[in-house]
C-alpha cells in the first residue's frame, strides 16, 4: 500500500515536470564546471574564473594547450629594445560581442581599472612591474592611469616597466590583461552577470547562479571560430558529481573524476579519459627564520628521507607526479631532474643528519585541511621516523584561512605543507615569487643573493628564450639550499561522451571549449 | 486564540536577536581571514586588501558590525557576500530549491507515512503490519548518505528513471532526492501514528461510538484517528524546520544548489553575511511551524483551548 501510493504520488508529480531532456540540441555541447567567484577579468583569481573567462575573451597571447609555448592571439607584435618599454600592435577590425571595436584603449583603460587600488580588483599585483602602478595603489590615489601606459594608435601601445623583465609577453595571456569594453566600468555587478568579451564564445542569457552559464559561438569572431554552435558549463558544487551526471548520459565533459573511480573511468572510457599534468606545485616550506632549521644538511636530509615515488603511487594512486625539480615540467626550460636531493636515499640522508648535528626534540608539521593532505602527510612522517629516527613528530592541522594567516605571520614552528599554482607558463613563476628576498609570497623567508642575482639576470635578458639558463641556474641553488623540499606536482583529468571530440585540457586545467567538436 | 498567537509572535524578537547575534559572533570568531582566502596562496596587493577590509567592515568591532547588519536589514538588505553578490539574491535562488525539496518530502513523509501506520495499526499483527514495523526498523537503521547513493545507483543510473544529480528537469529531479530526504522521518511517522491509533481504538470513546452504531468508517476517521494524530502532527511540524535546515548530505549527494549547501559552504568561507541571513530566515520557519502545530492541536482535539 505503502507502495501504491508512492507511484500515485510519482505519476502527479512526473505530469508537472519540465519536460527538458538530458541531452543537449544539435552543435552544443555540455561542459561539468564550478561555480565562479568573478566573471570580471581584473578580479578573477579562481580556476572556475578562467575556464568561463578563457572562453568569453581573446587575449594578446594565449599558449599552446600540449607545450604551454605562447603565441600571439590578439597582438600583431609585442615588441621590445630593451626588455622595458614594450610596444604592442594589436589585430585591426576585432569586435567587442556588443559590436564595439578593440583598440589599444580598451586594454589601456582595463589594465588602468585593474590595478586602481580602490576598485578593490584581485588581480591588481599582475601591474607591479608597469610603471606608475605604486601611485595608483597609494592610499588615496590622485590619479588613475599608470604613467607607464600611453595609447600610439588604436591599435598600438606602449607599456614601460619600472624594470627589464624578459618574461612579459609570456604574462600577457592571463586574465588580467585581457581587454575591456566600455560597459564594464558602470555597473560592474550587471556586467558580471553578463560578461561583453571578445573571445570566441559570446554569454547565452544570464548567468545562473550554481546552475549553469550558456555560451554561444561569436559570430563575427576574427580568430578561428569556435568549432561548436554553443556550450552549457553546468556548475556543480559538489566534486564528483559532473561524473555522475555523464556515466547518466546527461553531461558531455567532465572534469572531476573521483579518485576511488579513476581506475575503473581510465579502463572504460580509453581514449575519451584525458589525464595531463597541471600546474600545482606541492611542497614543505621551512621556517628559516627558526635556527633550528638554520643548516641546509638538516633541510637536504629530511628530502633524501621522503620517498615521492612510493607516497604518489600508495597514497594517490598517481594522480600525481613526483617532483624532481621546482620549476613544472610542463612549462618550457624546466629540466625534470634537476634535483638530486630529491632522489629518495636513506642512507645520505642519516650521513647528513649526522653532519648537521642531529635532530633533537619534537617536529611539527604544519598543514590545512582544505586538500586531501593528511595520510600523504602521515607517510611523510613515518618516512622521517623511518629513515631519520625522529621519532616524536607532531601534527598542527587548521582550515586552509587560519594555516595561511600562521604562515604569513610566521608562527608556524616546523615544515609547512604548501602549494603554489603558476600564473604564467615561465620558469619564472615558480622561481621568483617564491625565492626571491623579502618577496610578500616568499613564505619560508629565504634570501640568498645569488638566486636574486640569477633572476635578475634572467630578467634582463634579451628574450624569453634567452632568459632560461639564467632560472635555471637560479634553480640550481634553490635546489641546493632547499628552503622548500619540492615533494610533486599536480595532474588534472577530464572525461568525455560519444557525443563529442578534439576534447583538451590546457596548461592551466581548463577545457579548451572553442576547440570541442560535436560529433552526435 | 488571538491573544495566544500574538504572545506567541511577540516571542520571536527576542528569539530573532538572540539567533542572529549568536550566529554572527560565532562567524566572526573563527579564525583566520576571509579576505586572505578570497585569493588563494597568491596574495592581494596590499592597497587592494586594505580597501577590501574596510568595504566589508572587516576592522570594525564585533558590535560595531552587528550594528550595522542590523541597520540594513531594517533597510530590507541583507548585505553583500565578499564577491559581491547580494545575500538576498542567494537567498531568492536557494530557497525556493529547498521548499521544493523539503515541500515534496514532507508530502512524502506525510501521505505514505500515515497511510502506512493507519493501515498498520487498524490490521494489528497481520502482514501489513509486520511488513510496516519491519522495513521502518530497516530504514531508520540505514544512514541517510548509503540511502541516497544506493537509490541514484539504481533508480538513477541502471533504471534511468531519475536524473542523477541537479535539478535540470523540473519536479523529477527533486523526486528521488525528496524520498531520501523524507524516507527516515516517514518511517516515525508510520511508526507513531500506529502506535497512536492503536491505543485509540481501545479508548472507551471508540467503543462507545461503536455502541451507538456508527459506520465504522466514521468511528475509524472522525473518533480514533483525529485524536491520535496529535504527536504525529507535534513531529511534523519540528520536522518541517529541519527538512529546511538539514538537507545539507541529500543536498550534497544530489547536487540539489539549496539552502543547506549554501550554508555549508558560506561557514567555510566565513561569509557571515550569508551565514545570518539563512539562520535568521530558518529561525523563523522554525517559529512558525511551532505556532501553526500549536494552533492545529485546536482544531484536532476541541478540549484544548488557548488563553
Amino acid at each position: 500500500m505503502a507502495g501504491a501510493a508512492a507511484v500515485l504520488l510519482l505519476a502527479g508529480l512526473t505530469g508537472c515536470s519540465s519536460g527538458a531532456g538530458a541531452g543537449e540540441a544539435p552543435g552544443q555541447f555540455s561542459v561539468a564546471a564550478s561555480e565562479p567567484e568573478h566573471l570580471m577579468p581584473a578580479n578573477a583569481t579562481t580556476t572556475a574564473d578562467g575556464q568561463i573567462l578563457s572562453a568569453l575573451f581573446t587575449g594578446l597571447v594565449e599558449y599552446d594547450p600540449a607545450t604551454a609555448e605562447p603565441r600571439n592571439a590578439m597582438a600583431e607584435s609585442i615588441h621590445s629594445d630593451d626588455g622595458r618599454t614594450w610596444t604592442i600592435r594589436i589585430k585591426g577590425g576585432w569586435t567587442f560581442h556588443n559590436g564595439e571595436p578593440v583598440t589599444a584603449e580598451s586594454f589601456v583603460d582595463a589594465w588602468n581599472f585593474a590595478a586602481y587600488a580602490p576598485n578593490g580588483m584581485g588581480n591588481a599585483g599582475y601591474f607591479s612591474k608597469v610603471e606608475g602602478f605604486a601611485a595608483l595603489q597609494a592610499d588615496h590615489p590622485t590619479t588613475r592611469a599608470m604613467a607607464g601606459l600611453a595609447v600610439i594608435d588604436d591599435t598600438t601601445f606602449t607599456v614601460r616597466l619600472t624594470d627589464s623583465f624578459s618574461q612579459f609577453p609570456i604574462l600577457l595571456g592571463f586574465q588580467a590583461f585581457y581587454p575591456l569594453p566600455k560597459s564594464a566600468y558602470g555597473d560592474q555587478r550587471a556586467f558580471e552577470e553578463a560578461p561583453v568579451g571578445n573571445g570566441p564564445f559570446r554569454m547565452d542569457g544570464r548567468w545562473r547562479h550554481d546552475e549553469a552559464i550558456r555560451l554561444k559561438r561569436f559570430a563575427a569572431y576574427k580568430g578561428p571560430a569556435a568549432a561548436a554552435a554553443a556550450v552549457e558549463f553546468r556548475l556543480y558544487s559538489q566534486p564528483g558529481a559532473g561524473y555522475e551526471d555523464l556515466l547518466a548520459g546527461s553531461l558531455d565533459i567532465a572534469t572531476d573524476v573521483p579518485p576511488d573511480q579513476l581506475a575503473a573511468a581510465a579502463a572504460e572510457f580509453k581514449s575519451a579519459f584525458i589525464e595531463r599534468r597541471s600546474s600545482a606545485f606541492y611542497y614543505l616550506g621551512f621556517p628559516l627564520w627558526d635556527n633550528t632549521f638554520a643548516r641546509k644538511e638538516l633541510r637536504q636530509a629530511i628530502s633524501l628521507a621522503i620517498d615521492r615515488q612510493a607516497i604518489v603511487r600508495a597514497i594517490y594512486d598517481n594522480t600525481r607526479a613526483p617532483a624532481y625539480s621546482v620549476i613544472n615540467p610542463l612549462v618550457p626550460g624546466s629540466r625534470p631532474d634537476a634535483c638530486p636531493l630529491c632522489r629518495y636515499d636513506p642512507a645520505r640522508a642519516r650521513r647528513l643528519l649526522a653532519a648537521a648535528g642531529g635532530w633533537h626534540g619534537p617536529l611539527q608539521l604544519w598543514f590545512s585541511t582544505s586538500a586531501e593532505n593528511q595520510p600523504a602527510l602521515e607517510a611523510v612522517a613515518n618516512m622521517l621516523r623511518t629513515n631519520l629516527g625522529i621519532t616524536d613528530i607532531r601534527f598542527n592541522v587548521y582550515d586552509f584561512s587560519q594555516f595561511l594567516s600562521l604562515v604569513k605571520a610566521r608562527k608556524v614552528t616546523g615544515p609547512f605543507f604548501s602549494s603554489w599554482l603558476m600564473d604564467y607558463p615561465s620558469p619564472h613563476t615558480y622561481i621568483a615569487p617564491l625565492y626571491t628576498a623579502g618577496a610578500r609570497t616568499n613564505r619560508t623567508g629565504y634570501a640568498n643573493p645569488a638566486v636574486d642575482a640569477h633572476i635578475a639576470e634572467g630578467d634582463r635578458a634579451p628574450s624569453v628564450a634567452a632568459a632560461i639558463p639564467a632560472y635555471q641556474a637560479a634553480e640550481d641553488v634553490i635546489l641546493d639550499d632547499m628552503p622548500t623540499i619540492p615533494l610533486w606536482f599536480g595532474k588534472t583529468r577530464a572525461v568525455h561522451g560519444d557525443h563529442v571530440s578534439h576534447v583538451a585540457i590546457d596548461p592551466f586545467s581548463r577545457i579548451r571549449v572553442q576547440d570541442v567538436r560535436v560529433t552526435g | 486564540m488571538g491573544r495566544f498567537v500574538v504572545r506567541r509572535l511577540v516571542q520571536v524578537i527576542p528569539v530573532f536577536f538572540g539567533a542572529t547575534f549568536l550566529v554572527f559572533a560565532l562567524v566572526y570568531a573563527v579564525p583566520g581571514d576571509p579576505i586572505d582566502a578570497l585569493a588563494g596562496d597568491r596574495p592581494l596587493a596590499p592597497a587592494v586588501r586594505t580597501e577590501l577590509r574596510h568595504r566589508y567592515h572587516l576592522d570594525d568591532p564585533l558590535l560595531v558590525r552587528y550594528g550595522r547588519y542590523l541597520e540594513g536589514l531594517a533597510h530590507g538588505d541583507f548585505g553583500t557576500t565578499f564577491t559581491g553578490r547580494p545575500v538576498s539574491d542567494i537567498m531568492k535562488q536557494r530557497f525556493p530549491v529547498t521548499l521544493r525539496l523539503g515541500g515534496l518530502a514532507f508530502l512524502f513523509e506525510a501521505v505514505v507515512g500515515l497511510a502506512a501506520g493507519v493501515l498498520a495499526g487498524l490490521r494489528r499483527r497481520s502482514v501489513v503490519d509486520s511488513l510496516v514495523l519491519v522495513s521502518t526498523t530497516v530504514v531508520v537503521a540505514i544512514p541517510v548518505f548509503v540511502l541516497g547513493y544506493c537509490a541514484q545507483l539504481l533508480f538513477g543510473k541502471q533504471l534511468h528513471w531519475f536524473p542523477v544529480v541537479g535539478i535540470r528537469e523540473g519536479w523529477r529531479s527533486y523526486f528521488l532526492p525528496a524520498v531520501v530526504l523524507g524516507a527516515l522521518s516517514l518511517c516515525y511517522v508510520a511508526r507513531l501514528t500506529r502506535a497512536s491509533l492503536v491505543e485509540a481504538m481501545r479508548a472507551d470513546y471508540v467503543r462507545t461510538a461503536r455502541a451507538k452504531g456508527l459506520p465504522e468508517r466514521r468511528v475509524v476517521g472522525v473518533h480514533a484517528l483525529r485524536n491520535s494524530l496529535i504527536p504525529v502532527v507535534t513531529f511534523l511540524g519540528v520536522d518541517l524546520g529541519s527538512l529546511m535546515a538539514g538537507a545539507i548530505v541529500t543536498e550534497g549527494i544530489f547536487n540539489v544548489p539549496g539552502i543547506g549547501q549554501a550554508t555549508f559552504s558560506a561557514i567555510h568561507t566565513q561569509e557571515y553575511a550569508t551565514v545570518v541571513g539563512i539562520v535568521t530566515a530558518l529561525v523563523l520557519v522554525f517559529i512558525l511551524a511551532n505556532l501553526l502545530v500549536d494552533l492545529l492541536y485546536a482544531v484536532l482535539d476541541p478540549r484544548i483551548r488557548y488563553r
